[in-house]
């Protein structure tokens, strides 16, 4: 008894240490005048690598959970007659929910596990010890950048995703199942609210980002550099930011949506 | 603190540091002076990478002075300690060259970020470090495929490109082939002496060392267990001394990790 107390005593204080970390890394990072002219070409690369090598599976996932969306609701939709709310139905979920988590998740992913990794290979190939050597602050040289990229991509991305998620839509509800297409898209347009839906779904992803981001980043600034280290730090990544986001959605849509 | 060739450039006085509860050195000593190579021999894990770090200030002693030119490196704030390490330079035993960039951006990659010169003259720059360790025909090349004797070369160059006053190697012949290993060793004494270096070489190849090190410094059980010139330590009187440099299997260093009375575990094996 006393030994599992103990044990969740170290354990607590151990995730209490690492949010203090990952919050000294963040200020580290941010801290000071960003030098935005020099380190320009940083930035596009970075932002470039997390944004642009992201937009293929975040396009091509939004396309299929649009169509999914359609197909299901459409059957529900039907016995009601009232197929011509699909269009909401579709716009909703992808607005509300899905666009910002499943984006958040597959961004953790694609782009959080490959962060981890670089940064960890980068510790234990002795580079960031290096930089430091040189005079050069690796926070500012190599997390700052990532940390950027990661924050401002990911809102765009699940931008991106809730419209081709809507066009998905379309595709199956238009044009395979015979919804009204005038229908699909007025219905949408009464029913989506730009303050109430469309923004609270943005603010969604912007915390999601920075979760996603922090976690990423810290992870691998943190790993212990050797294979085996860095190979869980990105398990770890995966894992702790995947829970992180479906967590915080839960109280973020019940802030939002709750009451 | 005067500039004069006399004041040695790293001053290390009763330097303590731990890790953990493990005392890695003990009320240490030593001096590194200007111009010279100094090495710090020593059994592998008694951390002398642990003591270039402490010099860079990567890591603080629980007690104890390094003076660097002047300042005391771990009383330093950040920005003071930054400005010191622009001084100073490390040749890292991976070599550590960002893996991103080629061999010509690693090595201006110093002169980039602290420096506003034109890209001409860091492309002068860049040529002539490159060819002071024979690497000019391999500028555009990327460090993945560099063989690891030229990493570390390219390293090498990256680290003089700031004309630093102090130069740290990591165990600069650790698993190279005789010949990089013959280039390493003319290139760390030429520099030495062509740029007015002052340089600290951590390793434990006896002879190559002992081959152009100037002063050395035998490290063992957290403190100095010899000092002085090549010449010198070839006829210290410490056994532990004669046993490293001579390369004895068995000695004041045992050959046999610590352990129970071999007969009696043996014959436990039976019961």
């Amino acid at each position: 008894m006393l030994d599992k107390l103990q044990q969740l005593g170290a354990a607590t204080i151990a995730s209490v240490q690492g949010f203090g970390r990952a919050a000294l890394m963040v200020l580290g990072a941010l801290w000071g005048r960003p030098r935005f002219v020099k380190a320009w070409p940083l930035y596009i690369k970075q932002f470039y690598v997390v944004g642009v090598l992201s937009l293929l599976i975040i396009v091509v996932s939004g396309l299929f959970i649009g169509m999914v969306l359609a197909l299901q609701g459409y059957t529900v939709l039907s016995k009601f007659g009232a197929e011509q709310m699909l269009g909401p139905l579709v716009a909703l979920s992808l607005l509300r929910e899905l666009g910002p988590v499943v984006t958040a998740l597959l961004f953790a992913g694609r782009a959080g596990s490959a962060l981890t990794a670089e940064i960890g290979l980068m510790k234990a190939t002795e580079q960031l010890s290096g930089m430091e050597m040189m005079a050069v602050d690796p926070l500012r040289r190599v997390i700052a950048p990532r940390f950027w990229a990661g924050v401002v991509c990911m809102p765009l991305l699940a931008l991106i995703f809730n419209a081709v998620g809507i066009l998905g839509g379309h595709l199956v509800g238009v044009d395979w199942l015979g919804v009204d297409a005038g229908g699909y898209w007025s219905a949408m347009q009464a029913n989506v609210d730009l303050h109430e839906d469309v923004l609270n779904g943005v603010i969604k992803s912007m915390v999601f980002a920075f979760l996603v981001t922090v976690i990423a980043l810290h992870k691998g600034f943190d790993a212990v550099p050797t294979s085996e280290g860095i190979s869980q730090a990105t398990t770890q990544t995966v894992v702790t930011a995947s829970l992180a986001v479906l967590g915080f959605d839960f109280v973020l849509t019940a802030v939002m949506f709750g009451g | 603190m005067g500039n004069t060739t006399a004041e040695p450039l790293v001053n290390i006085q009763n330097l303590t540091f731990r890790r953990g509860e493990r005392v890695i050195y003990d009320d240490m000593s030593m001096q590194f002076r200007r111009g010279k190579v100094t090495a710090i021999m020593g059994p592998s894990g008694i951390g002398k990478t642990t003591l270039l770090r402490l010099i860079g200030g990567q890591l603080k002693p629980d007690s104890g002075h390094i003076w660097f030119d002047g300042v005391d490196i771990p009383a330093l704030g950040r920005n003071d300690l930054y400005q010191a390490r622009k001084k100073m330079s490390m040749l890292f035993q991976s070599g550590a060259l960002f893996s991103d960039m080629s061999v010509f951006d690693n090595v201006a990659f110093p002169i980039r970020e602290h420096t506003k010169l034109p890209e001409e003259i860091i492309r002068m720059m860049v040529l002539m470090k490159l060819e002071a360790v024979g690497l000019r025909g391999a500028r555009d090349l990327m460090p993945g495929e560099l063989s690891g004797g030229m990493a570390r070369r390219a390293a090498l160059a990256r680290a003089i490109a700031l004309d630093p006053q102090l130069i740290m190697y990591d165990e600069p012949f650790a698993g190279q082939d005789p010949i990089s290993m013959g280039v390493i060793v003319r290139l760390i004494r030429s520099l030495n002496d062509a740029l007015g270096l002052t340089s600290i070489v951590v390793s434990h190849d006896v002879n190559e060392v002992m081959s152009i090190a100037d002063y050395v410094y035998v490290v063992a059980e957290r403190r100095v267990i010899g000092h002085g010139t090549p010449q010198q330590l070839r006829v210290h009187e410490s056994p532990l001394v004669q046993q490293f440099l001579q390369g004895l299997a068995d000695g004041p260093v045992p050959f046999h990790f610590k352990a129970a009375d071999y007969a009696g575990e043996l014959m436990e094996l039976k019961d």
